[in-house]
């Protein structure tokens, strides 16, 4: 049968504040379990959470972002339920009255394609602690550290139709909140996570089929390869005759499955009920106002005016904006060459091709955005060509110096000297007086594709160094005889 | 000593008629001799208050002291104390020591207080007798085959047998107001967000409130004037300015405005109580007030509502006991299911068991709406009662409980009978508003306390109308025979 995928995804989002979502204590991953708490985050009796008011503006920030109604009461709600690592026995969560009412992302895919994806809402929320295995032979190590973490927690619609489609709608996400700053999108330590409801219907069938939901996968790569692999799975199942089972659901990466975590049956009963140790959070039009003005530059304004300040295709505009790092870098870098199309080219070819190939970020590149543009100058003022200036990249990127110093150790200064080339030319000239003579009876067509033997015989003979821009015409002129 | 107010006793300090390590071990004394009978202490901290007490004389030598340095009290064993056993009356905490301090305690000890001991009270707060303790029941020093009300009944009967000058308590639904009452103290529960709730382990969040409890008006004034005020570690603590609790009790109440709420004098009020009540009333008629009766329509819903919004809290409130990370955890637990079960089984007692099982069914998925909801609804008309009322008058009066202290043991079958009990104060922590309890005359040589109401942070107004009351009347000075003994 043809089936249709329904998607929706919760994706949570720990904001980069200083401090703790009840408390003062210091937010940081890594420290020695239990060192990054307060009374408060310990759930000891007769203490208190106090919001913090970082955590507000940033959900604010982000409301605005997605094109969201702003919740202007918001109510804090207990969430109840019982684990080791949930100190207070319930989890400080807003339910009713979220921070962030409904909004939208439009998401364009890598054929161009574009796609309204509907958010529901997006609530504060704090997290839990963590639970410890190892080490404790037969118990359980509970680390607090974590406890009362500040988290934005996005709900999309289930507007979300293929793989590819969540994975841009969760990059757009991601590209967002960073662009923000109010969340450091690590993925790998944990600081997005993504829950992907899924089901399957048969292709025009207007209603839902039985939702599964896969908790916790936390890369890009995961998402895919989740969602991928949950479809055939309940394609599988429903080929079959059978029935899809609503339960919670755990990726497994290594052997690329899903597995059944908790059925319906085992779900709790939250028993939700506002918190009372905290007053409803009351927004002013003027704060939420103001937030709207200081607003950075988002992802899709960044892509318009790329377009329109610097001429960049939309293509090239969408790639370098989607991420504020790589969009920083080459800004930055453009400022110094001032070529906007040729610093493109660059951030988008040989850098991405080595940040991929070591697998780095671009805010861990060897090369900083400075010395890239310092190395484009080089190429834009003639001092070397294209195709030296990949080999001084490499030799930047091994951190062998700055593009001058390397230019200048290797001796690899471009030949521009028209005298110097002309004199290389007559020599080629005359060391293949056949190919010259050919040269010359051909028609014009065929003389194109022969120059190129002629180019490579200088390039050859100056070890790459002579200009191609200056050779090109002077060996038109002089083999024309 | 033992009829010295407050102010009395600082002035003696500040001359050096006395030190406040004789004072100290004046009342530590008392305690050895007198608590056996009471069992008002939890705890008793000698060493601590002799400590705090050196400290004191040490300022007061230096000229440096306010109203309540060197002055022994006692703490509600739901305050935190850093160092100091902090059990709230329940085997859960039976080994927990805070290493914080309450605001409240905290606020008292900077004016210089010393604290004798933690008294003892209903678990977790929950109960009108005193007798819901892992540590047992209180006995009322005015006859101890009688309760001496809850859940702040340690403090209550402490303060009225002398074992210390003042204490502090809780009053969720009553706590404070009722055990003042049937021991013959004064006690005040200030509006809600007026005392921070930081430290103070937490029944029922949005109705629990701190408060003195003392021999007089001015004594608790004393306490207030310490240990009210903004706490920015409580969200829910109103940052309305402080009044000055002291300067205003001698204002003349010529002209005030008493309400009197028909339902306050229904069925179900001892015809005795009644008349000590009126007479009391009649009282502040002479001192210039005008009466007026009032109706507080939706009084009969207080009981039910307040039996639906503190147990759904208080389930809440005490998920965190369950064995993981302090206090009470079962012997070798087979799994982590078992350790939650057998812990929370063995640590709580049964009435906080009874009230964890009703808040966790009102709060459950299909019961929200026609439970916990409709009670939040019903609130809002009590708080709507109360507002419509103080437009008329200043303050109303009526009666805290509808009997003087009842036998022990007499309602421990008989819950219904038992929640009765608090139907004049429930509605008061409902709303949020101020009100304290004030001895008014006896029943049968048991003491009986006139319940005063008054506005959102009005309690410097009830402060000095308690105050006036006092300068004319003397039964916030008449002492159990059991206490003079000593």
């Amino acid at each position: 049968m043809n089936w249709e995928v329904v998607i929706g995804l919760e994706i949570h989002t720990q904001l980069s504040t200083n401090s703790k979502l009840f408390s003062g204590a210091a937010v940081g991953f890594g420290a020695e379990p239990n060192t990054q708490t307060t009374l408060v985050d310990l759930g000891m009796p007769g203490a208190l959470p106090v919001f913090n008011k970082e955590a507000l503006r940033m959900a604010v920030m982000f409301g605005h972002a997605i094109n969201a109604e702003i919740g202007m009461t918001s109510v804090f709600a207990r969430k109840n339920y019982f684990y080791p690592d949930l100190p207070k026995g319930y989890q400080t969560s807003q339910m009713d009255h979220p921070i962030v009412g409904k909004g939208y992302l439009d998401v364009t895919l890598d054929d161009g394609t574009t796609s309204r994806i509907g958010i529901t809402r997006a609530h504060l929320e704090e997290d839990a602690g963590k639970s410890l295995h190892e080490d404790f032979h037969g118990m359980s190590g509970i680390d607090l550290n974590r406890s009362s973490t500040p988290l934005l927690e996005i709900v999309s619609e289930p507007d979300i139709r293929s793989a590819k489609e969540a994975v841009a709608y969760v990059k757009m996400i991601h590209s967002i909140v960073t662009y923000l700053g109010i969340c450091d999108g690590n993925m790998a330590e944990g600081s997005m996570r993504c829950d992907i409801n899924l089901s399957l219907r048969p292709k025009g069938q207007q209603e839902f089929g039985t939702r599964t939901e896969i908790k916790n996968v936390n890369s890009f790569r995961f998402i895919e390869k989740a969602i991928y692999t949950e479809i055939e799975r309940q394609a599988d199942i429903l080929e079959d005759g059978g029935k899809i089972v609503q339960e919670t659901r755990l990726y497994d990466p290594e052997k690329n499955e899903t597995r059944s975590m908790r059925s319906k049956e085992d779900a709790n009963d939250y028993r939700y009920f506002p918190c009372p140790d905290l007053l409803p959070v009351v927004l002013t039009q003027e704060y939420v106002e103001d937030i709207k003005q200081n607003l950075p530059e988002l992802p899709s304004q960044k892509a318009e005016r790329f377009q329109s300040e610097y001429k960049l295709s939309e293509y090239d505009a969408n790639v370098l904006s989607s991420s504020r790092p790589m969009a920083d870098f080459f800004e930055q870098a453009n400022t110094q060459v001032k070529d906007a199309k040729l610093a493109a080219n660059w951030v988008m070819g040989e850098l991405s091709k080595m940040l991929n190939q070591e697998q780095l970020e671009i805010s861990q590149s060897p090369v900083s955005a400075q010395a890239f543009g310092e190395l484009l100058v080089r190429i834009k003022d003639n001092t070397i060509n294209g195709k030296t200036a990949k080999d001084v990249f490499q030799a930047m990127w091994q951190g062998e110096g700055s593009a001058d110093d390397i230019i200048e150790a290797k001796g690899l200064k471009q030949v521009t000297d028209t005298g110097a080339i002309e004199s290389m030319i007559q020599t080629i000239l005359d060391a293949n007086p056949a190919q010259v003579e050919q040269y010359r009876a051909a028609d014009s067509d065929k003389q194109k594709k022969m120059i190129g033997f002629f180019v490579g015989q200088v390039m050859k003979a100056s070890q790459g160094k002579a200009n191609p821009g200056i050779v090109n015409p002077i060996l038109a002129r002089m083999l024309k005889g | 000593m033992l009829d010295q107010s407050i102010t009395a006793l600082a002035a003696q300090l500040r001359n050096k008629d006395i030190s406040s390590i004789e004072l100290t071990r004046y009342f530590l004394e008392r305690i050895a001799k007198l608590d056996p009978q009471l069992n008002s202490y939890i705890t008793v901290s000698e060493e601590l208050a002799l400590k705090q007490a050196a400290k004191a004389d040490q300022l007061i030598q230096q000229g440096n002291t306010n109203a309540l340095t060197g002055i022994p009290i006692a703490h509600k064993d739901l305050f935190c104390t850093q160092g100091t056993l902090t059990t709230c009356g329940s085997k859960m905490l039976h080994n927990f020591v805070p290493p914080y301090e309450s605001t409240v305690t905290s606020r008292l000890q900077q004016a210089g207080s010393v604290m004798l001991g933690k008294t003892n009270m209903d678990e977790f707060a929950m109960g009108s007798s005193n007798e819901n303790s892992h540590y047992g029941p209180v006995k009322n020093p005015w006859n101890l085959d009688k309760v001496p009300g809850g859940s702040s009944g340690g403090s209550a009967a402490a303060v009225a047998a002398g074992l210390a000058v003042a204490a502090t308590g809780t009053d969720t639904g009553g706590s404070i107001r009722q055990p003042a009452s049937f021991c013959g103290i004064t006690g005040l529960k200030p509006t809600y967000g007026r005392v921070s709730r930081f430290g103070m382990i937490a029944y029922a969040s949005s109705l629990d409130q701190g408060g003195p409890m003392a021999k007089s008006a001015e004594d608790c004034a004393q306490l207030m004037q310490a240990m009210a005020g903004f706490d920015d570690k409580d969200s829910t603590s109103s940052e309305t300015a402080n009044d000055n609790y002291l300067s205003n009790l001698n204002t003349p109440l010529t002209g005030l405005k008493i309400g009197l709420p028909k339902e306050y004098f229904g069925d179900g009020l001892d015809s005795d109580v009644a008349n000590v009540i009126m007479n009391a009333v009649k009282e502040f008629e002479a001192l210039g007030a005008e009466v007026k009766d009032i109706s507080l329509p939706n009084l009969n819903l207080s009981i039910p509502s307040y039996y639906v919004i503190a147990p759904s809290e208080a389930s809440s409130n005490l998920s965190r006991y369950d064995g993981v990370r302090f206090g009470h955890r079962c012997e070798e637990p087979k799994d982590l299911l078992d350790m939650y079960m057998r812990s929370r089984a063995e640590g709580f007692g049964q009435e906080v068991q009874k009230r964890i099982m009703v808040g966790t069914y009102a709060l459950s998925e299909g019961y929200y709406d026609a439970y916990y909801l409709k009670a939040q609804k019903i609130r809002r008309l009590i708080k709507q009662d109360f507002t419509n009322a103080l437009q008329e008058v200043d303050v109303i009066m009526g009666p805290v409980a509808p009997t003087t202290a009842f036998d022990l043991g007499s309602k421990t079958n008989d819950p219904v009978a038992m929640y009765l009990e608090d139907i004049y104060t429930l509605s008061v922590n409902l709303a949020g508003i101020p009100a304290m309890s004030v001895p008014a005359g006896f029943v049968q040589n048991m003491p009986v306390g006139l319940q005063i109401m008054g506005d959102y942070f009005a309690e410097a107004k009830l402060l000095n109308v308690a105050h006036q009351f006092q300068q004319n009347t003397d039964w916030h000075l008449q002492t159990p025979t059991m206490a003079k003994g000593a």
